[in-house]
């Protein structure tokens, strides 16, 4: 009996197990045709294989923290928030005592940028789960908002748009920071997601510094200083959700 | 409604699939996490059928948005910390690095074809719905991707032997 024409989803099948004993029969008759082809489909199949082996272990690991929490967190919000203010309060404790131990030795500036970081996302701990007060003034008087922070500040603030990520202002507040008064900006998306913009004015002898990112207890945070400020975006997102978004606002704020 | 626990059961499989799409640990874990944010995010469009299929069509669009952000601006942070070191998994005579890689360096199409159908054990039906794609473009993909990955594997074996002779 004539042999049904061989074609390259038959290859395939063959390679993955996936034939009858019937069709594998005349797969392996036309292989053994041409060494050449043979060993094509042998080198498919040992990398099938080594795959497997390659990557089989990861799904036997234990599931990280983070995406549990991921997971889990939608049905506590609080005792999420509680766990991430005393996460980013820890963290802090430690970036400063490995800050303070170092600044013989490196430029305290070094130190000093974690503690943006940590400072803007133990603010969006603290206030992105509000319900009634997420914030101080809201959208609908942005420019007393504006007016109010750049004063405070002691230089312009703006406040980048966001429409084209799908976050909408809310408004913002003023917070206490550890060099004098901060802004933090929310934003929300449809979904009920949050994101803040931390900003606080620049200390005199610090440099500037590009995109930086730091994550810890679900919070992502990308911050970065320019001539003016210091920007920390935070939100409960993953790094890859926020870097588009991180770099529009940073365009958006270039000076 | 998604059960978190059976949310919490594909996490294993999600995490070894992008481990090996996404080529290290921590951007793996990123890719995992915004596909389960994603998936909590749709929840109420969520039908009770194949959870898993759904899933990796969720990462697939992720991880198509992410490659288009990463050609803006490289993001890796200075202060990241390496990948925890995993013992030199020695695997006919390649590293798992090696795997790395040479995966990586398939266009990401390819890449994702290979490893539903290779890795994953997706029919190429399967394959083809999580993609939005055809089933001829799932076949043709995998011929690429399948003949690149031998290429970039035999040169790496090759340029191996060949150092051994040099020294």
């Amino acid at each position: 009996m004539e042999r049904r024409p061989i074609c390259e989803d038959d290859l395939h099948a063959w390679a993955d197990g996936r034939l009858d004993a019937a069709r594998r029969a005349e797969v392996d008759a036309w292989l053994a045709e041409d060494p050449a082809r043979a060993a094509r489909l042998a080198g498919w199949r040992d990398d099938a294989r080594l795959l497997h082996a390659a990557y089989d272990p990861v799904a036997d690991q234990a599931i990280p923290a983070r995406l549990r929490a991921v997971v889990e967190n939608r049905r506590r919000g609080g005792a999420w928030r509680a766990a991430a203010v005393l996460g980013w309060l820890t963290l802090g404790a430690l970036v400063g005592s490995v800050g303070g131990y170092q600044a013989g030795r490196e430029t305290p500036v070094a130190a000093g940028l974690p503690e943006l970081a940590r400072q803007a996302a133990l603010a969006h701990a603290v206030y992105s789960p509000e319900v009634r007060h997420p914030v101080e003034v809201g959208a609908d008087q942005e420019q007393h908002l504006v007016a109010w922070l750049s004063k405070r500040l002691g230089a312009p603030v703006r406040v980048p748009n966001l429409a084209a990520n799908g976050f909408a202002l809310l408004g913002g507040r003023l917070l206490p920071a550890s060099e004098g008064p901060a802004a933090q900006f929310m934003y929300e998306d449809d979904g009920g997601r949050r994101l803040t913009l931390y900003l606080s004015a620049r200390a005199a002898d610090s440099p500037t510094s590009a995109f930086r990112y730091a994550q810890a207890d679900g919070i992502g945070v990308f911050y970065w200083v320019d001539e003016r400020f210091a920007y920390a975006l935070s939100g409960q997102v993953g790094r890859a959700t926020l870097l588009p978004i991180a770099t529009d606002v940073y365009h958006q704020l270039v000076p | 409604m998604l059960a978190t626990d059976a949310l919490l059961a594909e996490i294993p499989r999600l995490r070894r699939y992008a481990r090996a799409l996404a080529g290290d640990a921590m951007r793996a874990d990123d890719l995992v996490q915004d596909t389960l944010e994603r998936a909590l995010a749709k929840g109420r469009l969520w039908r009770p059928g194949n959870l898993r299929a759904w899933l990796l069509t969720l990462m697939h669009n992720v991880f198509v948005n992410q490659i288009r952000a990463q050609r803006l601006v490289d993001y890796r942070s200075p202060d990241d910390l390496p990948e925890a070191p995993m013992r030199a998994q020695q695997l006919d005579g390649l590293e798992l690095r090696d795997l790395d890689l040479a995966l990586q360096a398939l266009p990401g199409e390819q890449r994702e074809v290979l490893l539903l159908v290779g890795l994953e054990d997706l029919s190429y039906g399967e394959a083809a719905r999580v993609l939005g794609i055809p089933v001829g473009t799932v076949m043709s993909r995998l011929s690429r991707g399948r003949d690149r990955l031998r290429q970039l594997l035999a040169g790496q074996t090759a340029s191996v032997a060949h150092l051994k002779v040099v020294k």
